[in-house]
């Protein structure tokens, strides 16, 4: 008895590294099996800890590796990948980042990582060809009632609200704009497409987050325009319609039944 | 001396199981190849470099779009695929993932790799996938899941697998065989193929203090449908002894080299990977050492003498 030793006992030791290893595991030279585990204990939490770098270079380097890494350390623990497909792994990071207390005095961090989260997916999203400006034109000149259009939004694309200057920031560290003269406190918002083989960062202008969000889920043209004037006075309706087009963010349209406004 | 390979000269071998029951592919050409990564993909497209055939870890590919097929797609249409599953958890005491087992499906249906495989070990337990590949003791309950698993593997796809030995650590007090007996089992009673990692025998000869030819000379040989060669790091165990950690960051070791030089005098040239997804160098360096594996298929006519001594104990 106590020779076997189950997944599950295994399982329990590779992100527990207080636990000691499971009766029922040996070596050749009668040598502390624990040595041996930890190698795997090891590819476990670093394989991991790599995946997430991988996933957030700029939020790495906003904190440093060796903070990244410790915090990186603690997350994968606390939500090891519950897919197998590692592209999927770090949805629940930024929020992770946002209750994570040293981190505090880095405010942006979180929605640096929620930015970096959204090019990930945006990268292996599902393709889809942008919509082209004559079919627009054509459809707006059909006799329909344009604010019954509704606009369908690529795949690959999120929009990321910030009380920060995440867009700056972020394009800062692509050796785009100074770093010096970013104001981190100023607000941006994000948005994130890959209308071909590369993904988009782009800053919305104001009023343009709320009314490409409304458009994703579902609102007709009029509805979303409404919700973005009633946001910001500032709202420019046809410049944030020619934004969207033109960066491949909206693949598709059809006339719907009716408005809500 | 080493005996001479019976299938010298032969071309591309499939494996010849005692029941065959599973529907063999035409296979990998009788060359090198070597892992297909994301910044190496413009490259093969631009210079088409003269390999035998590309590598892909099919869990990169389950995405929905992007670069990732782009590029796959393209290069598909230059080269045989070889479709290397990292996930399935084949030696799991639950049940296999259907789901994971469906996406395996769409990728062999899309890109028609020459030859699927996966490794005896497991990477899941209950929801949690661990990103490694963790140990099973080689015993008869092991034995017969594990055949199970690849049966269920082979009818759903509808195909022959080959399954990797794995790099190992640690022994279990509950086997009562060794890996050699228990692979050579797995493979005559489901016919699936070998996916031969010399390194993986040479790491765990060491780790174990086992004689790697000897090793080699009770695995099934005829039914090797794949090689991949890889470089190891080291590290100590508890004792002091030498162990070696299967890292793919480093060039193949020297008695790695040795090790696949004895088996190609056994086999003859064998489709042959060379394996590396750490610390990747740019693609001529990488290329360069795959044309090492492909130079030692010809020149079998006399085995390479390496002074190795390959007992441990």
């Amino acid at each position: 008895m106590g020779l076997l030793v189950t997944q599950a006992a295994f399982a329990a030791t590779l992100l527990a590294p207080d636990l000691p290893s499971p009766a029922g595991l040996r070596a050749w030279n009668g040598s502390d099996p624990a040595a041996r585990l930890a190698v795997h204990r090891n590819n476990v939490v670093s394989s991991l800890i790599d995946a997430v770098a991988d996933s957030f270079p700029v939020a790495q380097e906003l904190v440093g590796e060796e903070f990244f890494r410790a915090m990186a350390a603690l997350f994968v623990r606390e939500h090891p990948p519950r897919s197998k497909i590692l592209a999927h792994y770090g949805c629940e990071f930024a929020d992770f980042v946002d209750g994570f207390e040293p981190a505090r005095s880095v405010p942006y961090l979180a929605d640096v990582a929620r930015l970096e989260r959204a090019r990930v997916l945006a990268y292996h999203a599902a393709d889809g060809d942008p919509l082209k400006a004559e079919k627009l034109v054509e459809a707006m000149s059909s006799g329909h009632d344009l604010g019954t259009l509704q606009l369908h939004c690529h795949p690959s694309m999120s929009v990321i609200v910030s009380a920060h200057a995440i867009v700056s920031l972020w394009a800062a560290h692509q050796g785009e704009g100074d770093l010096s003269t970013v104001d981190p406190a100023a607000a941006e918002s994000a948005l994130v497409v890959r209308p071909g083989l590369d993904v988009l960062v782009l800053r919305l202008p104001p009023g343009a987050a709320r009314f490409a969000i409304a458009l994703q889920t579902g609102a007709v043209l009029a509805d979303a325009a409404a919700l973005a004037a009633s946001e910001t006075a500032d709202f420019d309706l046809p410049n944030a319609l020619t934004l969207l087009m033109h960066h491949g963010a909206l693949i598709s349209f059809q006339f719907s039944g009716s408005r809500s406004q | 001396m080493l005996a001479l390979g019976s299938f010298a000269g032969q071309h591309t071998r499939r494996a010849v199981p005692a029941v065959p029951k599973v529907r063999a592919v035409a296979g990998l050409p009788a060359r090198t190849g070597v892992g297909l990564k994301p910044e190496h993909f413009r490259d093969v497209l631009e210079t088409r470099p003269d390999i035998g055939f590309f590598e892909v870890h099919a869990e990169n590919y389950m995405v929905d779009g992007g670069p990732f097929h782009h590029f796959l797609g393209r290069i598909r249409a230059h080269y045989p695929l070889s479709l290397h599953g990292v996930g399935l958890s084949i030696g799991t005491d639950g049940p296999l993932d259907e789901a994971h087992l469906d996406r395996l499906d769409a990728l062999i249906k899309r890109y028609q790799p020459a030859s699927f495989s996966e490794h005896l070990a497991w990477s899941s337990h209950g929801e949690v996938f661990f990103n490694d590949l963790l140990p099973v003791p080689y015993d008869r309950a092991t034995l017969d899941r594990v055949c199970d698993q690849v049966d269920r593997v082979q009818e759903r796809l509808g195909r022959q697998m080959l399954l990797e030995n794995p790099s190992t650590y640690l022994e279990f007090a509950a086997s009562t065989m060794d890996e050699a007996a228990f692979l050579s089992e797995v493979i005559r009673r489901t016919g699936c193929g070998l996916l031969l990692d010399v390194n993986n025998v040479y790491v765990s000869c060491v780790n174990h203090g086992r004689d790697a030819l000897a090793t080699i000379d009770s695995l099934p040989l005829q039914a090797v449908g794949e090689i991949h060669l890889a470089g190891f790091a080291t590290d100590r165990d508890a004792a002091g002894a030498l162990l070696l950690i299967d890292s793919h960051g480093s060039p193949v070791d020297e008695a790695v080299w040795c090790l696949y030089a004895a088996v190609l005098a056994r086999t003859g040239p064998t489709p042959t990977l060379l394996e590396r997804d750490n610390d990747m160098p740019n693609l001529p360096a990488l290329l360069a050492e795959a044309q090492r594996a492909e130079d030692l298929m010809p020149a079998l006519a006399e085995p390479m003498h390496c002074g190795i001594q390959w007992g441990y104990s």
